[in-house]
């Protein structure tokens, strides 16, 4: 049952928790990772008898598989974990693309490589979210900030992932996480469920509509469904060999993400038309944020959503500007995407504020960075 | 219902080589799911990947065919979301005791309700014959060009061990056994494993004097031993299975409480 609408003072991983059980999760699989582990404690709490189901796997390919077989029970679905658990499950990512699964991750971001800093944020696994797994395909991304967001970008991870039929990711970290505040939970939710599969004709879950996402059809409904991972046609036969089939489906996987980017961007901008951007997102764009509402000469673009790229509001925020700064906690990922759409929409200075060891840039490291790049 | 109705026809033809235990396996399988009185429509097929895994996509019903070694995992969740569907995994060695073998005696142990078909044939036969975790000591295959130094493993035991409800273990050889076996293992509630040792003549066969699939027949005759008989000679069948010999039979029928009962989903599916 959700949370009764009203003001909460929560922290970031309950929220998300919140925001999980508001968006209809029937199935949660989780394996203990710090610093995500709230969010399995929470959903074990939460999801018994009829509320769903809550599990515990033997690790986290485990529990990825399982998410994918329970969203094709009908299920709405999901997993949370950090950076070592989300490279066990980047083959099943690539798997949920390729069979076109609404599944939800939550990554909880960690300093990395490898087992790094546990307690600690980070933005490492931008880019591994996009690449993780081998071959094209396209996901869906966002990054909060807030424990607002960590709630109501759970929510819009479920609505894409099921309007799209698209593995969708909650990136946030250590920081929002762990982060303690106040949650507003609305009257009115806008909840979106995947297009199912009618039983008008058998064939159906083989149309192509224009948005490139077919009908899903749930399984023990006499569909007779084939879903595979490998190369397949349509009709769910399976082709291997074939160079058309092959492209055509990874084509169509990657379109229908690419062609609705402007149903899927979120982001906030404040003192648009500044001579000096900043561009963040997550915990990073909080130091940015006080120096944008503090100085009326910078300006902020905070990504709500990374993947796939706002490149419209990038451009938007680039055209009058001399200079961009890129504040991120990594060692520059999103920042060479966000220089390329940044210099073609003709802003020559684009600089990446980097910042490792689990702390997001403060206020006057930003405010020294601009002023080193020219600005103030 | 005729066993030909089990069929996608419109798959054919199929992938698996002339002589393969695949077919026998199937035929066997959907006898016993007839017999069972078992819909398909309310049945779905999960499969991981490999000869074996492939038997899913034959099957004329829903099909999950899935990631290497994991086809456990996405059943464990498949199950639950929808406790109403029965749940039948293909796999083989590779697939459950190589790369799964994680999901496979955490399955066990976990005893959600569903059948696992484990096709072991010995070798790894999708990718060409490379040894796998159930290679006979000392058999040859084209990563064990010397012979398999090391000793393989005994899936059914293993089973038993990690508290699956039902275990068996037969040859395609014993095709009325095995019938039999898969029957009780669909009818039976909570995690149930049959393992089929079946021949794969191209790369297991061809590597070790067996090219024929009628001398891999009359291994299986001549190497396998009632788990029952092997109890009585006090002879332990882990190490009988060791000697490159199979012990076959019902290894274990029992009564755990399942998963989905144990957490209450059962009533809302």
């Amino acid at each position: 049952m959700r949370i009764p609408p009203g003001e909460y003072f929560l922290q970031g991983n309950d929220a998300c928790v919140e925001g999980a059980i508001a968006s209809g999760v029937r199935f949660f699989a989780g394996y203990p990772i710090t610093p995500s582990t709230e969010i399995a404690e929470g959903l074990a709490q939460r999801l018994k008898g009829k509320d769903g189901v809550f599990l515990q796997m033997e690790d986290e390919i485990a529990c990825i598989s399982a998410v994918i077989g329970a969203s094709w029970g009908g299920a709405k679905a999901m997993t949370a974990t950090s950076g070592p658990g989300f490279s066990l499950m980047q083959e099943a990512i690539g798997y949920a693309a390729m069979s076109e699964t609404p599944v939800v991750l939550v990554n909880v971001m960690r300093g990395g490589p490898s087992t790094g800093q546990p307690t600690k944020a980070s933005q490492g696994d931008v880019m591994q979210t996009k690449w993780g797994s081998h071959g094209d395909y396209q996901v869906i991304a966002f990054a909060p900030a807030s424990v607002q967001e960590m709630f109501d970008l759970t929510v819009e991870c479920f609505n894409y992932s099921e309007k799209y039929r698209v593995p969708a990711f909650l990136l946030s970290d250590a920081e929002v996480g762990h982060m303690r505040g106040l949650l507003r939970v609305p009257e009115k939710l806008k909840i979106i469920d995947r297009k199912e599969m009618g039983i008008r004709r058998t064939d159906e879950a083989y149309d192509v509509p224009d948005d490139l996402v077919k009908p899903f059809p749930v399984f023990g409904k006499g569909h007779k469904a084939i879903i595979t991972g490998m190369t397949h046609t349509e009709t769910g036969m399976i082709e291997p060999e074939d160079s058309k089939v092959h492209s055509d489906l990874v084509r169509r996987l990657s379109e229908k993400v690419l062609r609705n980017r402007k149903d899927i961007n979120q982001w906030e901008m404040i003192s648009e038309g500044s001579k000096t951007m900043i561009i963040s997102y997550g915990s990073s764009a909080l130091g940015p944020k006080e120096v944008a509402t503090t100085d009326p000469n910078v300006g902020l673009l905070r990504l709500k959503s990374i993947w796939p790229l706002p490149e419209e509001p990038i451009a938007q925020a680039a055209k009058g500007a001399q200079r961009i700064l890129v504040c991120e906690m990594n060692l520059g990922q999103l920042y060479f995407s966000i220089k390329r759409v940044a210099q073609d929409a003709g802003c020559k200075q684009v600089e990446l504020l980097s910042k490792l060891g689990g702390e997001p840039p403060t206020p006057s490291e930003v405010r020294h960075k601009i002023r080193s790049m020219g600005a103030i | 219902m005729d066993i030909f109705e089990f069929y996608r026809k419109d798959r054919w033809p199929h992938v698996f080589c002339p002589g393969c235990g695949n077919g026998t396996v199937m035929n066997c399988f959907f006898r016993a799911f007839n017999e069972a009185g078992l819909s398909l429509d309310n049945t779905v097929f999960v499969g991981g990947i490999g000869c074996s895994s492939r038997v899913p996509l034959y099957i004329n019903s829903d099909a999950l065919h899935t990631t290497h070694g994991r086809a456990i995992a996405f059943a464990t969740g498949l199950k639950l979301a929808k406790p109403g569907l029965k749940v039948v995994v293909f796999t083989g060695d590779g697939d459950l005791g190589a790369i799964g073998g994680n999901h496979f005696i955490n399955g066990c142990r976990r005893n959600v309700d569903m059948t696992v078909i484990c096709i072991n044939n010995n070798i790894y036969g999708m990718t060409g014959g490379q040894a796998s975790i159930t290679t006979p000591h000392d058999f040859l295959s084209t990563t064990t060009p010397y012979g398999n130094k090391e000793y393989p493993f005994d899936l059914a035991e293993i089973a038993v061990a990690a508290g699956a409800n039902y275990v068996a273990r037969w040859t395609t050889r014993q095709v009325h056994e095995l019938t039999k076996s898969m029957k009780s293992a669909l009818q039976k509630k909570g995690f149930t494993l049959v393992e089929v040792v079946s021949q794969c003549p191209t790369n297991f066969g061809r590597r070790n004097k067996m090219a024929d699939p009628s001398q891999m027949l009359e291994w299986f005759k001549a190497n396998t031993v009632r788990r029952d008989k092997a109890r009585i000679a006090e002879l332990d069948h882990v190490d009988l299975n060791l000697a490159g010999q199979i012990t076959v039979g019902e290894f274990v029928d029992r009564n755990r409480e399942c998963f989905e009962e144990l957490i209450g989903v059962e009533k809302h599916g």
